[in-house]
């Protein structure tokens, strides 16, 4: 074990924010257990944790959002106990969300000034907030209608929302995860310089070389526990993960004697309206994918990818069969259950509620997509013992945890969850698998078991699309990757050819250079 | 101290059952407070609702009658419920049914047309209100109108159309000029059971409608895709099924089993067309669904608990002079309770103590 106070880690100054004994409890989870953290100024504290250990829940305390159940905050020294948000904001306590909270058809300068508690006049809030946005280089322009800006832009206004109040402490929820390499970086001076300031951040994240490159501390948290506080430059990523796992991670097996044979799944000029307002329009998408072989799509959320997913299932359907053929057969036209009947599989990004049926058992949710073509159903009576089956062999295959034979989809933790989903899908042997961000708030565990099934899957012979925003597990399990941005699909890139930098670029919109040197992602 | 709605992490199959009888402890509850605010002895008025109308063989009869209808709307609106779609029209689809299957009876009245007659009532009687409850289907499917809305707007147009028929065409020439047809032939009345009795061939008619119901939601794809439809819409979308088609389908049967019912009641115990056909029938088999829970098995229980509130209504009313109308204030109480105690499937009571350091001291 580590000392739980390394040396050289606490400067003199005192916190600027301190918890002591923090618990919040739901029924009898224990969300938070006891957890103290000391916040300095002039320190980018990073608060690491897998899903569910419980970096939400601290971080909504701090900020008011929720009353913990026992424990203390103390605030420069002193212990305060906060109403709400709005409390914590006049205190100097300012947060930026993962998920945004802007209304779309309002400009950058109206969603700042409803953010704001005081009363100054709308112009006075342009004005400070393009001074604000120069001053830290957060271009932006307010009389912009939010629908027409790109992620990254929507996270500036959170950002710079934040700073109008001038906070000595900025709490940023996984700030990265939806940004390009390029736009990362742009936040991490943005950050320095508030550090340098002498504001406090915590930072939260699950990115660790991020937290080693940019943060003077870190705290883990595992299962509500806080693990461990250190000084994450003293430690390897691997050692990071450690801790957040509490174990050691399964490497997944590299791709060895595979072959690629003919084409499963080809998409010919895939061109589709959005389904809803401000959705995407896909133009011309066209890829083709072998048997035996993994295709990534990276990108940042909402350049199209839930439009691809809808498009190759069926969920949506397209004019032309010609767009979407499946094991040579034209499918554009053909419902979600033919394109099962093909041999198509898929897994969607939400695990409940799209994926799944969250009140109904797991044997009904094998049903959900097994009822075409899996034997199921004989003369439009389910066969009850069939669908068990599916649960069992899943749940023996993926080692679903569970807390009894065919409980409830909604009792089952993400993990498990999704391996249960997945392994639902690969048990019928699918010719194509379609999957959308496998291992999106998974833990370490479940995600290698997930990924590794993945490739197994290619191994086996079918054909396999991953979209993903995780470049390292693109870079981990796919042979190429291509990337979306508004709706368009770069061409696909050879896994060993596609550098970080250069899929950060496609990624922004901007097409790379055909002659960059560049190292590949891949290890 | 404050009691709070915590969410269960699995429903409570033990609550689901027992939830309707918290609803009807409560509204027993809330009733003899009323009878009691309405200067009748509250005990007395239990007694006439609920004990008296189980003592004889009359009255144990009737409430099978009552039932019937009761029971057969409530299971077709069942599968629209667990659908997602909110039809509330059944009290028109009721009339409709009676309406279509009393042209045959009328038409044929005082010939010396066969048995076909009955068969072909019902027939017709099912497939008008099946027509019926497909025009809001489609407004909504096609159109985005609210079922909800059209569907109850339609029961006053079938009932005055009812209304119109016995008042004017189909009036009983030898009726005194009362708004009724003339009673049905033998050949157009639903067989009694037992001879010199009230039950009738309709309650066998309802128990296989129970039967069947329970088959399809318990074993069969389509019973799957009604309840997945309503539980999770995008999970169903992912499964293949489509919720449109869905709502079309449950719509036409239960507007079928409706019209059926309605059907049954005026070639049954009344025997003839007439304003005033149904006591709310459509409308009390809402609450019929629900305090069943969407079961079919729970339905055939709440049918005739219900069923047992008319009757007990008319003996309190003969018995105790307590209006009629209590037994609907009645009706409206027990489903109130029965929705809010369906949150304790999902949910459970839990006291907490917000600050315990700040309890200890002041305490």
């Amino acid at each position: 074990m580590l000392d739980s106070t390394p040396d050289g880690l606490h400067s003199g100054e005192s916190p600027l924010l301190q918890t002591l004994g923090l618990t919040k409890r739901y029924g009898d989870f224990l969300a938070n257990d006891a957890i103290d953290i000391d916040i300095r100024p002039k320190e980018i504290h990073a608060l690491l944790g897998e899903n569910g250990a419980g970096k939400s829940t601290l971080v909504k305390a701090i900020y008011g959002l929720i009353q913990p159940s026992a424990g203390e905050i103390r605030w420069q020294g002193e212990r305060i106990v906060l109403s709400g948000p709005s409390e914590a904001r006049s205190r100097g306590i300012g947060m930026v969300f993962q998920h945004f909270s802007l209304f779309d058809n309002l400009t950058v300068a109206e969603n700042v000034a409803l953010g704001l508690d005081g009363r100054e006049s709308f112009k006075d809030i342009s004005a400070r907030l393009e001074q604000v946005s120069r001053t830290y280089g957060l271009p932006l322009d307010p009389r912009r209608e939010v629908w027409q800006l790109s992620v990254g832009e929507r996270q500036r206004i959170e950002i710079v929302r934040a700073l109008m109040q001038d906070p000595k402490f900025l709490i940023l929820d996984e700030p990265t995860a939806v940004l390009t390499p390029q736009e990362a970086d742009q936040l991490f001076i943005v950050l320095e310089r508030l550090k340098a300031e002498g504001r406090a951040i915590l930072y939260i994240s699950h990115k660790l070389e991020e937290v080693k490159r940019l943060c003077d501390t870190a705290t883990i948290l595992r299962g509500g526990k806080k693990i461990q506080t250190c000084n994450p430059r003293l430690e390897t990523a691997a050692s990071l993960a450690r801790m957040m796992v509490g174990g050691e991670i399964k490497e997944v097996k590299a791709r060895a004697g595979r072959k690629t044979t003919v084409p499963r799944l080809v998409v010919n000029d895939l061109s589709l309206a959005p389904g809803e307002a401000h959705g995407v329009r896909l133009e011309h998408i066209s890829f083709e994918l072998k048997g035996g072989e993994i295709l990534g799509i990276a990108g940042v959320a909402g350049n199209g990818q839930d439009e691809l997913f809808a498009a190759l299932s069926g969920e949506r359907l397209s004019r032309d069969p010609g767009t979407v053929v499946i094991e040579g057969i034209a499918a554009g036209h053909l419902s979600i259950t033919q394109r099962r009947k093909l041999g198509a599989a898929f897994v969607p990004e939400e695990r409940l509620g799209h994926g799944t049926a969250p009140r109904m058992k797991l044997s009904e949710n094998a049903l959900l997509t097994g009822h075409a073509a899996s034997g199921m159903v004989h003369h439009g009576f389910i066969d009850t013992a069939a669908t068990l089956q599916t649960v069992d062999r899943a749940t023996e295959t993926f080692d679903v945890r569970k807390a009894k034979r065919d409980p409830e989809a909604a009792s089952l933790s993400g993990g498990n969850l999704q391996k249960f989903i997945v392994g639902r899908e690969i048990l019928r042997n699918p010719a194509v698998l379609v999957v959308s961000q496998p291992t999106w708030g998974v833990d370490a565990g479940a995600a290698a078991v997930i990924r590794q099934a993945l490739l197994d899957l290619a191994t086996a012979g079918a054909a396999v699309l991953v979209t993903s925003q995780d470049l390292d597990e693109l870079a981990d399990i796919a042979d190429r990757i291509a990337v979306m941005f508004h709706g368009r699909l770069s061409e696909p890139l050879a896994a060993r050819d596609a550098s970080r930098e250069k899929l950060g670029l496609l990624m922004g919109g901007s097409i790379p250079e055909p002659k960059e040197a560049a190292h590949a992602v891949g290890a | 101290m404050q009691l709070v709605l915590e969410k269960r992490t699995e429903r409570s199959n033990t609550i689901a059952l027992v939830s309707p009888l918290i609803a009807i402890a409560l509204t027993i509850v809330t009733m003899l407070i009323l009878f009691a605010i309405l200067g009748k002895n509250p005990l007395l008025a239990l007694h006439a609702y609920f004990i008296a109308p189980l003592t004889d063989g009359y009255s144990l009869q009737e409430i099978a009658v009552k039932a019937t209808p009761l029971v057969m709307i409530a299971i077709g609106l069942s599968l629209c419920y667990l659908a997602n779609a909110w039809n509330i029209g059944a009290e028109g689809q009721f009339l409709i049914g009676a309406v279509a299957g009393g042209w045959i009876a009328v038409k044929t009245q005082g010939t010396d047309a066969g048995a076909w007659v009955l068969p072909a009532m019902l027939v017709l009687a099912a497939a008008a209100g099946a027509l019926y409850a497909l025009i809001p289907a489609i407004c909504k499917v096609k159109f985005g109108a609210s079922e909800i809305l059209t569907s109850l707007m339609l029961v006053y147009v079938a009932e005055l159309f009812l209304d119109y028929l016995v008042r004017g065409p189909w009036r009983d020439p030898h009726g005194f000029n009362f708004p009724t047809t003339a009673e049905f032939d033998p050949v157009a009345t639903v067989p009694l059971l037992i001879e010199g009795g009230r039950l009738h061939l309709g309650s066998i008619i309802a128990l296989l409608v129970v039967a069947a119901t329970a088959i399809l939601l318990g074993r069969t794809i389509k019973g799957f895709e009604i309840r997945v439809v309503g539980a999770a819409p995008r999970a169903a979308r992912f499964g293949g099924f489509n919720a449109n088609q869905l709502i079309i389908l449950t719509f036409a049967v239960s507007g079928a089993l409706a019209g059926l019912a309605g059907m049954i009641e005026v070639a049954g115990p009344i025997g003839h067309l007439q304003p005033g056909i149904s006591p709310g029938y459509g409308f009390t088999a809402i609450i019929v669904a629900f305090l069943g829970r969407l079961n079919p098995i729970g339905i055939l229980i709440a049918g005739l608990f219900l069923a047992l509130t008319f009757i007990g209504g008319e003996q309190a009313q003969i018995t105790m002079k307590i209006p009629l109308d209590v037994t609907k204030v009645f009706q409206g109480i027990l489903l109130f309770y029965v929705l809010a105690c369906d949150s304790l499937i999902l949910y459970r009571f839990k006291l907490v103590f917000p600050n315990r350091q700040v309890a200890r001291g002041t305490g």
